[in-house]
């Protein structure tokens, strides 16, 4: 299991750029934590969730 | 009042100790809207030593209801404009302008600041900057918000740690493009959160 946002969900083997997809997230408006370490966005396809990762995944929102 | 004056008064407040961390910082202040125009008064106010003023827009009379300018700078670079109003708040304080609009290409602008503030309007600007910051600087804190638009809560706006050096204020939900508007407290709000934040950071208090 991987805990993403809190939730632990089923989803060992895909990566982080599945994920993503899969859940509907615009890349371009995110930021994803790995294990304490903002994630470079160049290794979004090439990352695999493992079990036991966890994962916080921001979407940020306009205003300020 | 002299340099001497206006130290003084800070360390009395502050302590020597704090404000000696305070005086030697090194803020970036990215965009300087709603969010960027009130932190860095805050900071300003607090004594931070030099403060990094980035932003390429111009005052306008829409910016009025939630930003710190007046009628007088209206049509003044808000760089130039937030300048001016800390040297009548915060005369010692050592304020760097950059009139341009922060990309990739060239955030290099903000090397030299150990902690850097996202204080932009638009969602992918955001996440640019919190990424680009975090790529290629290991050793900055980036402080950052999300979510503030609307009337909703106050008690909604919070502050949250990922990993070691990112904070993110905000309700991480309420969009602009949803709200429609922002209003000024709750923009102020989130903007403590920053700015507070920085000076934890600075007062070497990590936790949220």
């Amino acid at each position: 299991m991987v805990k993403i946002n809190g939730e632990e969900l089923n989803v060992a083997g895909r990566t982080v750029a599945q994920f993503l997809a899969e859940r509907g997230y615009d890349v371009k408006r995110v930021a994803v934590e790995l294990n304490g370490d903002i994630l470079p966005k160049a290794q979004y396809e090439c990352t695999v969730l493992q079990d036991g990762d966890s994962v916080e995944i921001v979407s940020f929102v306009g205003g300020g | 009042m002299t340099k001497a004056e206006w130290l003084d008064a800070l360390e009395q407040r502050h302590g020597a100790d704090l404000q000696r961390k305070f005086s030697s910082a090194c803020v970036a202040v990215c965009g300087l809207g709603g969010l960027g125009s009130n932190v860095a008064i805050s900071l300003a106010r607090a004594g931070v030593g030099t403060l990094l003023l980035i932003d390429f827009d111009r005052v306008d009379i829409s910016n009025l209801h939630r930003q710190q300018y007046s009628i007088s700078q209206l049509g003044m670079y808000k760089t130039e404009a937030m300048k001016r109003t800390l040297s009548e708040i915060s005369p010692y304080c050592n304020a760097i302008t950059h009139t341009v609009k922060l990309t990739e290409e060239n955030l290099s602008l903000i090397a030299d600041c150990s902690i850097v503030c996202e204080c932009f309007d638009n969602a992918q600007c955001k996440a640019m900057l919190v990424n680009g910051v975090a790529e290629r600087y290991h050793e900055k804190y980036i402080v950052s918000a999300s979510g503030m638009s609307g009337l909703h809560r106050g008690n909604t706006i919070q502050t949250k740690r990922l990993g070691k050096r990112l904070y993110i204020c905000g309700d991480g939900m309420s969009d602009v493009a949803d709200d429609g508007t922002l209003f000024a407290p709750r923009v102020m709000l989130c903007a403590a959160h920053q700015a507070n934040t920085v000076l934890r950071i600075i007062a070497s208090k990590f936790e949220v």
